[in-house]
């Protein structure tokens, strides 16, 4: 990445949410959805920017589940392991998608940046149990067949092309 | 303004800010982790719980205190669950006591002692984690943490840096600096504030005590000590003595003992950099250029100033820090007689102060590839020795200093205290020296704990506009005033710790406002009745610019690149 | 269009109201988050395509004349187990489990031929249901804040406007003081929505009270509760009722800014609610003087970055400056000291939605709902092991037993009832004795639950009601801010002991330590949460003790839920020597000769499962 191009990107996402302290949350969802995690020069420039120390953006961004410091995957599986889920299986789910993608204990994303697989608890369609969301695409009642299916299309580049 | 009932007592208040302070007053020391008065109340370690009359519990420091409130200190239900509040914590704790380096002056220890932690049946702590030892000032040990956000607050709140943060959350919660990075590697001025207010062995000071005595136990070493102004108003703290009381002649006793070759002053030193420094400011005052003029003999201040504001660098004194200049000038004096007799000089030098040990470990503080400071002890270390050799410090009788650098003005003393530098540097420059009874009157602008202070001096015909600030928030504040415009100085002295190196992050602790004042107290005391006033009757200091120094000015200077 | 005073509101109304009562034919398309997970969008899609592409309409027009069709989307009503549904009226004709195939017979037959397509009907145990207000679901709730919830387009003002909408807001200003407004709600003993219950007239008049220059209304969409989601229902569904009910707020507390704090997972009720504030500013019923009046109060969305404790309120305060999302203590209460230090009225998305309400048809009114001392409603998102899963919304003082059996259908595949878990990680479990005891904010608290932000998860006989109480606390433990240290390890602590039980390797001992710490986690911990997480595991100790020690001592498991309690054995008299499953076992734990009864090796059993199925006889079981 361009340290430049990166200060300009910066930039922008601080000029659409103001440069004072109580955007910083939604300046670094501007930065994850830029750049899919939150870069370490692009968080040190924009302590320097904002004048907050470093340290406390650091804070911020590991305080909050939906940040990540590395990079993610260019597709995000969510399963949602919320109370209903929970109850009507989901765990099976993890099970069988960590499988398909050999993604070992401790790993969420696959050496290719394809896949990211992450458990949430609820996504608000409880009744369609267990639910998994990939791409922001709800997907209901879900099986660890039907989930591995759809892992499937996405290595094989065919995913949402009928959906 | 009320009156609640502690434990059966009537207790009124006034202006305390939270029950717990109520409850102090009336004489119960009611366990804290988390809470000090200088610092936002965060309310986390639960340890300062109280029951009310209605069977609820709360923590009493993030409490109002009302009319007519009713609690109890100790009760059946509170002593239970403090007593399972400490040994949760201690149950995620590295608790190899015997080998940590606080161990007897331990919060956490102490309070396991006193509420009879006999066992612990909540688990092991489950991961150990890598120490950071990478700083010259400072370890920090997460294994010893108890998150309770103390370090963070300080370094946030009064120091304005915000080095350390707490990352992730939950069973995962970590203090560290950003980007789980070394201390060294971040904007840490090693300050050592985080160390005075951590209530267990997570921070603490760097220990050089082994070098120390490598040095002395080696024949082909003269070992050289100096003793900075701050400590002898501190150490005897460490051996049941009062905050202020003032220890020289016993310290000088004790490395004696310890076998150190010769002991000096530094305050011989700050005698030297007052009429460097005013010398400076005297030239910049004409010239008008880079001013205003920052001191340099913080080296916290000055490391902030580099992070933060680097292109204050040419307002800030190119003049040596004491330490340094006293270390270039021993070496300088010795460099002959060393080389003759095969002898090598090392100079130690006694700190109350963290950032002093990466100070002397900086690049440029060295002349011709000679070390200015070789090693630097704290007023802590320091104690730790003298207990470790077993010398009984209270019972020691005085003893006096070398010559000829054991000769200071009071002036040189007071130096570390807040306002010192100013006082001794516009004592220098008034025409008509101040006695020493009159400093009290004619400085009163400049002494004391204000975070701000300001004051105006006529110099001939100018006004010398002045302003000392102690923590470096406060510095933050002023120099952002000042690059707005708000204000306007001639002279700033800065010192990084609240209250100056009184408070110094090797000084014991703790340092609360009474400690400071006290040992500030002390150090007047002495610059009262010492019988040089000021930097320029040092007739030692006098001889020295006027021989060795003579055309060897850059030996008591900082060579910016 | 920018309307200048309640003249023009009113005018408008008129209007709109024509319109939409003149809509006749319709085809309602729920655009809730479960349908649309199931499609219908494409659904929506389709039938536009049909109607206007394929001429389908023409078709129609041709026959019925003049009669138009209009289609539109409308927020969930509710019965979300049944989606994607499709709504037709005139006729009330719900169909159910509708895919884009069915779209072309529901326009054909329904309004070509004029007989509905029956294939698409609810059923229930052979019961056919064509009509929405025949389905029982329907029939025991009391849908006051939902009303509207299904029958409006959520992404039209003028929808909403028809139906009312902002006419409570144009009766506060033009005939209430702040005072009377303040007043009304404490009338109406309106107390909040978000889980403690808390009257939220009395926080109002608490704020007004405070001099300040600036004061803020904040509500409270964080909806962290996994397995609720009735303010998702509403924010997706109605959310210009929710900014009535802030803009109401702001006017009775002399407030000028607003904020909504919606969790990060639900990213089409910030399109809805975004979508619907940009309308309220073009209507003139946010921003400066509003319907020209000196009211002058705006709202922002925050949206969370995916953190439970920010639904407390000071931690979401937090957030909102920009902090960690971590508890506060503080001397004063958010109503004097809340947002940047200043008098804050905290509310929850429900509790804004019922202000319409109160303000429209009084307090008197609202009070005919409910108990003495919980008026009016309350949603509950029901799920878990019952027939008809979704959102309900039922007076105070209801029953379980009419929740559960009446409205949601009875337990699922007729099996029996086993607890419900009320108030979510927070909350408590209810058993068979609390069927009938009427659901209200005091009574749920006497035993020991709440209702919380009100998801309700039921259990049949085969819950492992420890696996559950497990399941909540791995929740809360991973959802700890970590800030104080009975919260922080205290509920790890608890985790690893529950841990221990459910995989058999726990002591009677462990147990004494379990709730030893529960209680101290409760009673010193720093937040809500820390308060409450020991909630699930004090409950279930209540009413299910004997199954924790099943656990511990007996190291069983009789819902055969937890997968190191089980065991797997070969019935003697059943196995025929066949071999089958010793070749399938992938642990090399069943052995024998052919043709003699094979024996499982517990040592080795990794429990998989696997030679059960195998078994063509029926020989193996689960105990
Ligand atoms: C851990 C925790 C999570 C909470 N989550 C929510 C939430 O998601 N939504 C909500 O409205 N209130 C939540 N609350 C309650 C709020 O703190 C607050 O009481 C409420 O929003 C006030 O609104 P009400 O009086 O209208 O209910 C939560 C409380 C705690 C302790
Ligand atoms: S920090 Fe304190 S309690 Fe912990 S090991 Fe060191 S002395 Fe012991
Ligand atoms: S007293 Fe106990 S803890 Fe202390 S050193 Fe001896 S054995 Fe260790
Ligand atoms: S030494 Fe000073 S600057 Fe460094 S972390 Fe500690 S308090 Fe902060
Ligand atoms: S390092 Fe010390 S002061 Fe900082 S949080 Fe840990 S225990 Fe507290
Ligand atoms: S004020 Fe004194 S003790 Fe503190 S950092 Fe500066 S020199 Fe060291
Ligand atoms: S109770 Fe838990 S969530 Fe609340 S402040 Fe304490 S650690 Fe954080
Ligand atoms: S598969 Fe069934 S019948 Fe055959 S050996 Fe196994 S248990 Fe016996
Ligand atoms: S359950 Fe699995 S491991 Fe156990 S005996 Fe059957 S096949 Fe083998
Ligand atoms: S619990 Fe999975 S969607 Fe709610
Ligand atoms: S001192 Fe009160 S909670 Fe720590
Ligand atoms: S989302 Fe369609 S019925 Fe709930």
């Amino acid at each position: 990445m361009q340290a430049s191009e990166m200060m300009a990107r910066v930039d922008a996402i601080v000029e659409e949410h103001g440069n004072q302290q109580s955007s910083i949350i939604s300046i670094l969802q501007g930065i994850q959805k830029e750049y899919r995690y939150l870069p370490e020069e692009a968080l040190n420039y924009l302590a320097e920017k904002m004048d907050i120390s470093a340290s406390k953006i650091y804070g911020i961004a590991t305080f909050y589940e939906n940040f990540s410091l590395e990079p993610k995957g260019k597709h995000i599986i969510k399963i949602c392991d919320g109370t209903a889920c929970h109850i009507r299986k989901s765990q099976p789910i993890l099970d069988a998608l960590r499988k398909e993608l050999n993604l070992p204990e401790g790993r969420i994303t696959t050496d290719d940046l394809l896949i990211t697989v992450e458990m949430v608890s609820c996504l608000g369609a409880c009744s369609l149990a267990p639910v998994v969301n990939v791409d922001g695409v709800v997907y209901a009642k879900m099986t660890p067949n039907k989930t591995q299916e759809l892992v499937r299309k996405i290595k094989e580049g065919t995913f949402g092309e009928d959906d | 303004m009320g009156t609640m009932t502690i434990d059966n007592k009537k207790v009124e208040f006034t202006d305390e800010k939270n029950v717990l302070e109520v409850i102090r007053k009336m004489g119960i020391d009611l366990p804290t982790f988390c809470y000090y008065s200088e610092l936002s109340i965060y309310g986390a370690c639960r340890m300062c719980i109280v029951e009310d009359d209605r069977g609820k519990i709360f923590a009493s420091c993030s409490q109002l205190p009302k009319d007519g409130m009713k609690i109890y200190t100790q009760t059946p239900k509170v002593r239970k669950y403090r007593k399972n509040i400490l040994e949760l914590l201690l149950s995620n704790h590295d608790r190899d006591c015997t080998s940590c380096n606080i161990t007897g002056r331990c919060d956490l220890q102490r309070l396991a002692r006193r509420f009879g932690i006999e066992n612990i049946r909540f688990g092991e702590l489950d991961e150990k984690l890598p120490i950071d030892d990478s700083s010259h000032g400072l370890v920090r040990n997460p294994n010893k943490c108890i998150y309770c956000g103390d370090c963070v607050r300080v370094c946030e709140e009064v120091q304005g840096v915000g080095a350390l943060s707490f990352t992730h959350r939950g069973s995962d919660l970590k203090i560290s600096p950003a980007f789980n990075k070394t201390i060294s590697e971040v904007n840490c001025v090693d300050c050592g504030q985080c160390r005075i207010v951590c209530p267990t062995g997570a921070i603490t000071v760097k220990d050089d005590r082994e070098a120390f005595w490598e040095a002395i136990w080696d024949p082909n070493k003269r070992v050289v000590a100096q003793i900075a102004p701050a400590v002898r108003v501190a150490l005897g703290e460490r051996f049941g003595m009062k905050a202020g009381e003032v220890t020289m002649g016993k310290i000088v006793a004790a490395l004696r003992m310890l076998g150190v070759d010769e002991v000096y002053d530094t305050a011989f030193a700050a005698d030297m950099t007052v009429i460097e420094e005013s010398q400076e400011f005297i030239e910049r005052l004409s010239s008008g250029e880079n001013l205003p003029l920052f001191t340099s003999c913080c080296p916290g201040w000055v490391k902030f100033a580099e992070y933060k504001y680097p292109e204050l660098k040419d307002n800030i004194s190119s003049c040596k820090s004491p330490q340094q200049m006293f270390g270039a000038v021993v070496k300088e004096y010795y460099k002959e007689k060393d080389s003759e007799g095969g002898k090598e000089t090392i100079m130690v030098s006694i700190m109350p102060c963290t950032a002093k040990k990466a100070e002397a470990a900086r690049e440029e503080m060295e002349v011709d590839g000679v070390r200015d400071v070789d090693i630097v002890i704290t007023t802590n270390e320091l104690a730790r020795m003298i207990k470790e050799l077993g010398i009984v410090f209270e019972e020691l009788e005085d003893e006096a200093l070398d010559m000829p650098f054991g000769l200071a003005s009071g002036t040189g003393i007071i130096f570390v205290a807040t306002g010192g530098v100013t006082e001794a540097v516009v004592t220098r420059l008034l025409k008509d020296k101040p006695r020493n009874d009159e400093k009290p009157v004619l400085f009163k602008d400049v002494r004391g704990l204000d975070n701000i202070k300001e004051a105006s001096f006529q110099v001939d015909d100018r006004e010398v506009r002045i302003a000392i600030v102690h923590g470096l928030k406060n510095a933050d504040n002023l120099i952002k005033m000042i690059k707005s415009g708000q204000k306007h100085y001639d002279f700033i002295e800065v010192m990084a710790c609240p209250g100056g190196c009184v408070s110094g992050g090797g000084q014991p602790s703790p340092t609360n406002v009474e400690h400071r004042r006290e040992r500030a107290k002390g150090l007047y005391k002495i610059d009262k009745t010492s019988f040089i006033k000021s930097s320029e009757r040092n007739p030692v200091v006098s001889n020295l610019f006027e021989d060795m120094l003579k055309d060897k000015k850059h030996l008591i200077h900082v060579h910016k690149n | 269009m920018r309307m200048t005073s309640s003249k023009d509101l009113y005018e408008a109304y008129e209007k709109f109201k024509v319109d939409f009562e003149r809509e006749g034919k319709k085809i309602i398309v729920c655009a809730g988050t479960g349908c649309v997970a199931g499609g219908a969008l494409d659904i929506y899609e389709e039938f536009q395509r049909l109607l206007e592409k394929d001429g389908l309409k023409d078709q129609v027009e041709l026959i019925k004349e003049t009669e138009e069709i209009s289609l539109k989307k409308s927020g969930c009503p509710g019965l979300c187990e049944a989606g994607p549904l499709v709504r037709v009226e005139p006729g009330d004709i719900l169909y159910t489990k509708v895919k884009v195939e069915d779209c072309k017979d529901i326009i054909q037959e329904t309004f070509v031929e004029d007989r509905a397509v029956d294939r698409l009907f609810l059923r229930i145990d052979d019961e056919v249901y064509p009509y929405q207000h025949s389905i029982p679901f329907y029939i025991n709730q009391s849908r006051l804040v939902l009303e509207d919830c299904g029958e409006v387009d959520p992404e039209s003002i003028q929808d909403y406007i028809a139906r009312g909408g902002y006419l409570a807001l144009a009766k506060a200003l033009e005939e209430m003081t702040p005072q009377e407004v303040c007043d009304e709600i404490v009338k109406a003993k309106l107390r909040g929505r978000g889980g403690g219950g808390f009257p939220a007239g009395v926080k109002w008049s608490q704020v007004l009270s405070y001099e300040s220059d600036m004061k803020y209304i904040i509500c409270n969409g964080d909806e962290g509760d996994p397995g609720a989601f009735m303010d998702m229902c509403i924010m997706e569904g109605l959310p210009h009722s929710i900014i009535e009910g802030m803009i109401i707020a702001a006017y009775a507390t002399k407030a000028k800014e607003g904020y909504i704090y919606v969790r990060a997972e639900y990213p089409m009720a910030v399109k809805r609610l975004a979508r619907a504030i940009q309308q309220a500013r073009q209507y003139g019923l946010l921003g400066p003087n509003i319907l020209g009046t000196d009211l002058s109060f705006d709202i922002h969305i925050n949206q969370g970055a995916g953190a439970f404790v920010c639904g407390e309120g000071s931690a979401l305060i937090a957030s909102i400056e920009g902090e960690r999302g971590m508890p506060r203590v503080k001397a004063k209460r958010t109503v004097e000291e809340g947002l940047w230090k200043k008098p804050t009225v905290l509310n929850n998305v429900e509790t804004f939605a019922n202000v319409r309400n109160i303000i429209l048809k009084g307090a008197n009114w609202f009070k005919s709902y409910g108990t003495e001392d919980s008026p009016g409603t309350k949603a509950f998102s029901v799920t878990g092991n019952v027939n008809n899963t979704g959102i309900i919304e039922v007076a105070m003082g209801t029953t379980l037993r009419e929740i559960i059996y009446d409205t949601c259908g009875g337990i699922m595949d007729g099996k029996k009832f086993k607890a419900v878990q009320i108030g979510g990680p927070s909350g408590g479990c209810l058993t068979e004795e609390h069927l009938d005891m009427p659901l209200d904010f005091d009574s749920l608290t006497e035993v020991g639950a709440m209702i919380g932000s009100g998801g309700m998860v039921v259990m049949d006989q085969d819950t492992c009601i420890v696996e559950v109480a497990r399941f909540f606390m791995n929740f809360t433990q991973n959802e700890s801010c970590g800030k104080c240290v009975p919260c922080r390890e205290g509920t790890k602590r608890m985790l690893e002991i529950m841990e221990k039980i459910v995989a058999g390797k726990a002591t009677m001992e462990d147990l004494e330590v379990l709730e030893e710490l529960a209680y101290t986690v409760t009673e010193t911990s720093l937040c809500g949460l820390g308060k409450t997480a020991a909630n699930p595991v004090l409950s279930t100790l209540k009413y299910f003790r004997d199954e924790y020690i099943q656990h511990i001592v007996d190291k069983k498991c009789h819902a055969k839920v937890c997968e190191a309690l089980k065991t797997i054995r070969i019935i003697p008299d059943l196995c025929k020597g066949c071999s089958k499953c010793a070749r399938i076992c992938p642990a090399d734990a069943i052995i024998g000769k052919v043709r003699e009864v094979y024996r499982i090796d517990e040592e080795k059993c990794i429990k998989c499962g696997a030679c059960i199925e195998s078994c063509a006889f029926a020989a193996i079981e689960e105990v």
